[in-house]
Formats: C-alpha cells, sequence, structure tokens
C-alpha cells in the first residue's frame, strides 16, 4: 500500500487562468480555502470535503451536492502528472485544453487507482457567484418532493443543487445536530446562485412549484450562516445515521430521476419485508440516492441481511436504467455487480485500458473488474496471475 | 485465399446491395481515394462490416456527415468508408431526466430541433450543424463558444456504444448522469478520430434552453487591452456564457460576449458590463458573430491553412503579437477568433511555402508555452504538413492503448498523432 498523505502542498496558485496545482495529498476544502479570499472556489463538494483528498476525489471522480450545475472531479481536472505501474513518470492532460491525442486524463480520472498513482494534479477553480440563495420545501412524501423536481427541471430551470430527504433521515438529523428542519415526509433543499436579479426571480418560481406540488412550508436562506444552518442538517445526514441505529450500511446508487416514486416505493417495501430501517438521501437534481440501511450488528445474522438489502437496492437502481455507483466507487465491494451493469464485451474493451496501462496488473488488482483476466487472455477458464503461481500474492 | 470479390460479397451481404458500391473522387479525403463504401443500417451491421474488413486486413475510413474529413493527417491507407448515414435516428429523449440517447449519423441540427420540443439542447455549437453528426462531432472534440459555461463534448456525454475493429460492440457509462462504474470509455471515445472504435451511439447530458439571450460587443485598442478585457470579465461576477476575441491582419480587434438569462437577468448583467469596461464602447452586436469561426471557412478556404490554437487565456495578448509578427515576416494574411477558455481558430492565406513557415513557427512558440496548434485544413500540396504537432511522451500509452483497441490498425491508420 502506497500513502500519498505526505504529499499535501499545493504548488501553484495561478488565479489569471483559473488553475491550481496540487499534490494528491491534499484536502479537498483546502484548495477552496486557499483561493476563497479571492473570489473562487473549487467545485466538486462531497460531503466529506474536509477531510478528503484530491488524489482520492480524483480515484473516484468524486462529485457533491453541487455537481447537477458544476459537473464532477473530471470535469476539474486538466492535468495531471502520473507515476505508471512500471514506474516510469508521464503527463497526461496539461494546463491548456484539449491536448493533442486521447483524454488520457478523462480516462486516468475515476479508475480508482488501477492504472498508476497521480503525483501532481491541475485542477480548475471557478469564480463565486454574486448570489447563493437556498430554498427549504417540505412535502407530505418524497414522491410529492419529486414532482416539485420535474416541474422544476420542465420550466428550464438549472439549479445549483437539489437535494432531498425522507423522513428517518430528517430524524436522523435532528437528533445529531438540531437541524430544526420541518418534521415531514419528503424535505427538499434547492439552491440557486448567480447573478442577484437571476437569482431572485428564479426563486420565486421555484417556490410557486413547491407550493403547487403539496409544499406547506418554505424558507428561504440568504446570509451564508443562515445558508449553513440549511446545509447542516443533510451535511450531517450519514453521520446522523449513528443517533438511531447502532450500525448502518451507506449505498450509493443513481436512478433516473423520474423512477424515484417507484424505487423508493419498492424500497419501503424490502424494509418492511427484511424489518430493517431504511433513510434516503437523494441527489435529487442527478439521481444519485443514498439508501442507507441501519441495522444492529449484535443482531445475530442482520449485518447480513442489511448487506443483503443493500445490493438488492443496488438492482433496483440497475433494472431503473440507472448505476451501480455515482460516486463511492466499484473498489472490491460492487466488483461482481459490474457484471450486471456491463455485459462481458464491455467488461472486456474496459480491461483494454487497463492492459495498456498495466499490463503486469500491478496497481490494485483487485478492484473494480469482477474476474481479472491477464493482459492478451481470452476470456474462459481462470487462469492465476504469475505472483499467484510464485506463491507471492493470494487471490481472496 | 481470400480474394477481393469474397470480401465484397461478405460486405454486400451485410448491408445490402443498394448500401454497398464503388467509391467515386467524391469519396477523397486529403487527396486519398478509397476503393469502396459501405451504409450499414444500424450497429449490429456497423460491427459486422468492421469485423469482415477486420480480418481482410482493409484500411477503414469512418464517415458521419463527412465534413470533417480532411482533418487529422491523410490516412496511410484507405479502402473502405464506412457510413453512419443511416445511424440517423434520435432514440430516446428523456426530457425529465435531461437526457438523450442519439444514433452517431444524427446530425447536430436534426437532434437539437428534437430537443428543443422540451425547450432543451445540446449545449454545444459545433460546426455545420446541418451536415455534421454526433459521431463526426465527437470524434473531432468540436468545441464552440458554448464551450465556456457547459464545458466541452467530453462533459457533456455520459455514454457511449464503440463498434471496435474486431466487431465488439462495447458500451460504457449509461443513461444517468452521474456514475462512475468502471472507466470512462466516452472520454476516451471523444476526440479520438475514430481511431480505437466506431462511435454508433451516444447519451448525452442536456441543458435547458435560455429564457432570453443578449449580444454585445464591444472593441480593444490592441491585443493587450482586449486580453485585459477579457481577464476582468472572467475574475468579475457576470455570469455569461460566451466571451471571444476576434480580428485580422491590420484589422480592428472586436470582442463579443453572450448572455442568457431572464430578462431582469439581463438587464443586470449588461449595466454590469458597462461599468467594468468603462473605457470601451459597448453595443448590440451585428448578426452572426457567433459564427465568427465557422466563416473562417468560407472565401476559397482550399488554400489556406486553418488551424485550432489552445493557449493559456493570460497569453491572449503575447499569442496574437506573435502571431502578427511572424505572418507579417512572411507576408501572409492572419485572421482569428479567440474564446475566453483559451482556445482560438486562425486563419492563414498566402504562399504555400510561406504558410508551411508560419504554422511550423507558432506551433512551436505555443508548445514551448504547454500549448497546441492542430492544422485543421491544408492547402492542397500540404498534405505533408503534420496536423496535431507533439503529443508529449505519453504518445508511447496513446500507442498502446491504440494497440488493445486496434491492433491491426483497420481504422483510420496513420490520422492521428504520433502516426496512429
Amino acid at each position: 500500500m502506497i500513502s500519498l498523505a505526505r504529499m499535501n502542498r499545493i504548488l501553484e496558485v495561478d488565479l489569471p487562468n483559473a488553475r491550481v496545482v496540487v499534490e494528491p495529498g491534499v484536502i479537498n476544502l483546502d484548495v477552496t480555502g486557499r483561493v476563497q479570499p479571492h473570489g473562487y472556489f473549487y467545485a466538486p463538494d462531497p460531503s466529506s470535503q474536509s477531510v478528503c483528498s484530491i488524489g482520492g476525489n480524483v480515484a473516484e471522480n468524486s462529485g457533491g451536492a453541487h455537481c447537477l450545475k458544476y459537473g464532477f472531479t473530471t470535469t476539474h481536472v486538466l492535468g495531471l502528472e502520473v507515476v505508471m505501474p512500471d514506474g516510469s513518470l508521464i503527463h497526461l492532460g496539461g494546463k491548456t485544453l484539449d491536448t493533442p491525442g486521447y483524454d488520457l486524463a478523462g480516462v486516468f480520472v475515476g479508475s480508482e487507482g488501477t492504472l498508476g498513482i497521480a503525483t501532481k494534479v491541475v485542477l480548475r477553480i471557478v469564480k463565486r457567484p454574486e448570489c447563493i440563495r437556498t430554498l427549504l420545501a417540505a412535502f407530505p412524501s418524497t414522491n410529492e418532493a419529486g414532482a416539485a423536481v420535474s416541474d422544476i427541471i420542465a420550466a428550464g430551470m438549472l439549479p445549483a443543487a437539489i437535494e432531498m430527504m425522507d423522513n428517518l433521515a430528517i430524524q436522523a438529523a435532528e437528533a445529531a445536530v438540531q437541524a430544526n428542519y420541518p418534521d415531514c415526509g419528503g424535505l427538499l433543499l434547492v439552491e440557486l446562485d448567480g447573478p442577484v436579479a437571476e437569482v431572485e426571480f428564479l426563486m420565486e418560481h421555484v417556490g410557486a412549484l413547491c407550493r403547487k406540488n403539496g409544499a406547506w412550508e418554505i424558507r428561504v436562506a440568504q446570509a451564508d450562516a443562515e445558508r449553513a444552518l440549511v446545509w447542516k442538517g443533510r451535511k450531517a445526514a450519514f453521520a446522523a445515521m449513528g443517533r438511531i441505529s447502532p450500525n448502518y450500511i451507506v449505498q450509493d446508487g443513481v436512478i433516473p430521476r423520474t423512477a424515484l416514486p417507484q424505487v423508493m416505493s419498492e424500497i419501503a417495501r424490502l424494509s418492511q419485508e427484511t424489518g430493517l430501517r431504511v433513510a434516503n438521501v437523494f441527489h435529487a437534481g442527478d439521481g444519485n440516492l443514498h439508501p442507507l440501511v441501519l441495522y444492529n450488528r449484535k443482531i445475530p445474522g442482520q449485518e447480513q441481511a442489511a448487506e443483503s438489502l443493500s445490493y438488492r437496492i443496488l438492482e433496483l437502481c440497475i433494472a431503473a436504467g440507472g448505476s451501480i455507483t455515482g460516486e463511492h466507487g466499484v473498489g472490491e465491494e460492487k466488483k461482481m455487480m459490474m457484471s450486471k451493469m456491463f455485459s462481458e464485451p464491455d467488461l472486456d474493451t474496459m480491461q483494454l485500458v487497463r492492459c495498456a496501462f498495466d499490463p503486469l496488473q500491478l496497481s490494485n488488482p483487485t478492484k473494480v473488474f469482477p474476474t481479472p483476466r491477464l493482459c492478451g487472455e481470452k476470456p474462459g477458464e481462470y487462469v492465476p496471475h504469475p505472483l499467484e503461481s510464485a506463491g507471492i500474492a493470494e487471490r481472496f | 485465399m481470400i480474394t477481393a470479390s469474397v470480401i465484397e460479397e461478405k460486405l454486400r451481404s451485410i448491408v445490402g446491395v443498394g448500401h454497398f458500391y464503388a467509391a467515386t473522387p467524391s469519396d477523397r479525403l486529403s487527396r486519398v481515394q478509397p476503393k469502396l463504401v459501405a451504409e450499414p443500417a444500424n450497429e449490429q451491421e456497423v460491427a459486422a462490416v468492421l469485423s469482415c474488413a477486420n480480418e481482410a486486413g482493409l484500411a477503414v475510413i469512418p464517415r458521419g456527415g463527412g465534413t470533417k474529413l480532411a482533418w487529422g493527417n491523410p490516412p496511410k491507407r484507405a479502402d473502405l468508408v464506412v457510413s453512419t448515414a443511416r445511424l440517423n435516428r434520435v432514440l430516446e429523449h428523456a426530457w425529465a431526466d435531461l437526457t438523450v440517447t442519439v444514433e452517431a449519423g444524427c446530425t447536430l441540427q436534426t437532434l437539437q430541433e428534437k430537443l428543443a420540443e422540451h425547450g432543451q439542447r445540446l449545449a454545444l455549437d459545433g460546426l455545420w450543424p446541418k451536415r455534421a453528426t454526433i459521431g463526426g462531432l465527437l470524434s473531432t472534440n468540436d468545441s464552440g463558444v458554448l464551450r465556456l459555461r457547459f464545458g466541452a463534448l467530453r462533459d457533456l456525454i455520459i455514454g457511449v456504444t464503440l463498434a471496435l475493429a474486431n466487431g465488439t460492440l462495447a458500451s460504457s457509462g449509461g443513461k444517468v448522469v452521474k456514475n462512475v462504474a468502471g472507466y470512462d470509455l466516452p472520454k476516451l471515445a471523444t476526440g479520438a478520430l475514430g481511431t480505437l472504435g466506431v462511435i454508433t451511439r451516444v447519451v448525452f447530458r442536456l441543458h435547458p434552453l435560455p429564457h432570453s439571450v443578449r449580444t454585445l460587443s464591444f472593441s480593444a485598442a490592441n491585443a493587450e487591452g482586449a486580453q485585459r478585457q477579457v481577464l476582468a470579465i472572467q475574475d468579475s461576477k457576470l455570469a455569461h456564457t460566451a466571451l471571444q476575441v476576434r480580428g485580422e491582419s491590420a484589422g480592428q480587434i472586436l470582442a463579443d460576449i453572450l448572455f442568457e438569462a431572464t430578462e431582469a437577468g439581463l438587464a443586470a448583467q449588461e449595466s454590469q458590463l458597462r461599468t467594468l469596461l468603462r473605457e470601451s464602447a459597448v453595443q448590440k452586436s451585428e448578426k452572426g458573430v457567433w459564427s465568427a469561426r465557422e466563416d473562417l471557412w468560407q472565401a476559397a478556404f482550399e488554400n489556406a491553412a486553418i488551424a485550432k490554437l489552445s493557449v493559456l487565456p493570460s497569453t491572449i495578448a503575447k499569442t496574437l503579437r506573435l502571431i502578427e509578427e511572424i505572418a507579417n515576416a512572411r507576408k501572409v494574411q492572419f485572421q482569428y477568433v479567440v474564446q475566453a477558455t483559451g482556445l482560438g481558430a486562425l486563419r492563414l492565406d498566402g504562399e504555400m511555402s510561406s504558410l508551411k513557415a508560419v504554422v511550423e513557427r507558432v506551433r512551436n512558440e505555443l508548445e514551448s508555452g504547454g500549448g497546441s496548434l492542430v492544422v485543421l485544413n491544408r492547402p492542397s500540396g500540404l498534405e505533408a504538413l503534420d496536423a496535431w504537432g507533439s503529443a508529449g511522451h505519453a504518445i508511447a500509452l496513446m500507442r498502446s492503448l491504440k494497440q488493445q483497441f486496434d491492433p491491426k490498425a483497420t481504422l483510420n491508420p496513420g490520422r492521428f498523432v504520433g502516426g496512429i
């Protein structure tokens, strides 16, 4: 295992070109911290941004609440210095756009450490908009909240963020940070940013659409402190689960937004069937669902049941035309699900990329793909990796 | 031994008699004449045609609208043109999810018209939208003025289906905007000039059409003034959609800015702009300023060199001065359109050997600053002028990728960087 934690310097800040060069161990929020005095920020903002590193963000192509409008890590990585699995050093992409050749930087981001190790990252930073407003709306259930989101999209608006929480998630947030959210079936957070006149006009419209869909309480936060309070509950949602359950599993799946009502009712049905509670936090703008399966490890069999339920939820996501992961990555845990989402030819083709970067499969060999194959080998009977045959490595 | 007629018979049986024929001079690209043309009806036929051609050792040229066949270097060999003309449908517009699935042979204009029915668009203004297809747009990574706000095609594509040389049909990505499962093959296919596989189907994320738009123009005293204005606007709180600078030999430098917003938002931003640029006269623009890049291809472009530039925004002035100095020294006329992103288009007119000299010198200078110059149009006779310039030392990795995806170099051999 190679840790990049000591490579944690911000190497270069180039404001006129809105670019920052960092080492992979730099903490996500620290990039914003560095450029904030000049009115800039680093857009991808996973809820863990105060502790997660840029290198990790690159490996997972991390998102965050604002990716509906601002995009993901890959949108903000212009170039990389990479140490290849064979030890050589190369540069992918660069500071200027569209460097001739294949978009290797684009393929590297999100590859979960299977193609090499990034040692320098060229990031794009964005100017803070003139004004940011966050609206909070309480609905009888997540169905009405979802309908409001559809209306917002149909009206031609593209908010900076749209987040949804169900009642169980709200209760947990209340217990943890006293978020003071309305006690409702479905809570919506809608954030708009841009020029003041624009945001004020559109916020009125969002409020009207929420009311039209049955919102019984609406609050609009303007000042930074007010907005931080509104977000506090949402950002603490995962950790807050600890208040209402001894253990929990965070799942990460994606569905087309329009499939939300049917997926939510299926999750409710599965929850009843298994007797395990599921709290839901949803990036409503892009369909990224985080079902939080609550259980008690001390009860025999419950952990297995919880895991099994979380996988069944993923299968729902695939059946609805979505994905097995929106931002947390495949890793080892979900590699078997890759075969449910992609066909063998699809996986074989992705494997070609791995063979080009890492023919000896030294870099995170057990991640992402279900059954690792040697490069140049045709699919078929399992053949052990040379390191296995030599007794150096074991496959678990 | 497989004879030519056996291969031809096989290809004809895949696509049907009416869709397989001998090529004519109109099928030439960069003065290379292919022999045959096939028009498959769907993805499966594309894959079958490629598999057959690959096995027979034919060199394949994928073609959409044929608008950018001259881009890249001339192919080392060209036997079979595989046209995507019949893969032209919009398969699904999931407007409530802001996504669309479209076949690669659909033209950009057809797609936009369909999306507009629900007030949406693909936020990309490519060249020649009536003829250019989605597949070609992607393969060349074309981008226009909207890039500043909405990003490049790599940021708009969420899924792709590729037909590989060996006949495999592989899909990656999906139908949802947020998806990190597996490798990002859509990124790899974007800008790859068809050298890794033929794009057959694409899923895009969409944006709403704007409520209202306003274009304003202003002039700059000189290159330094233009850069100062551009950087000041970029550093401001304005939420503009596009910003470009354009000019020509011994001509005035003009700049254009596009706002898309509600009426209230437009009024506020125009007012802010006027305050910011107090030293320049801001006025409503003439029609057509946003087609300035496409306009470079008018007027006898066959004898011109047209190139794509990429520089850092803070070096726009230096770049324009450089072009002026080098071009004037060789009596070459120039015209340019440069976006605030640092991407630009440059047209050069002059005597052939002078054009070559200017291109090479400007390219050297730009590359030493981390930028690039890619030739998109060469005058007849200058086919040997390398389109791409340097790909850096990642070229070995790129060759490795090509070797994995297309080991027999069936697809567009020789057209890409580094002879790929």
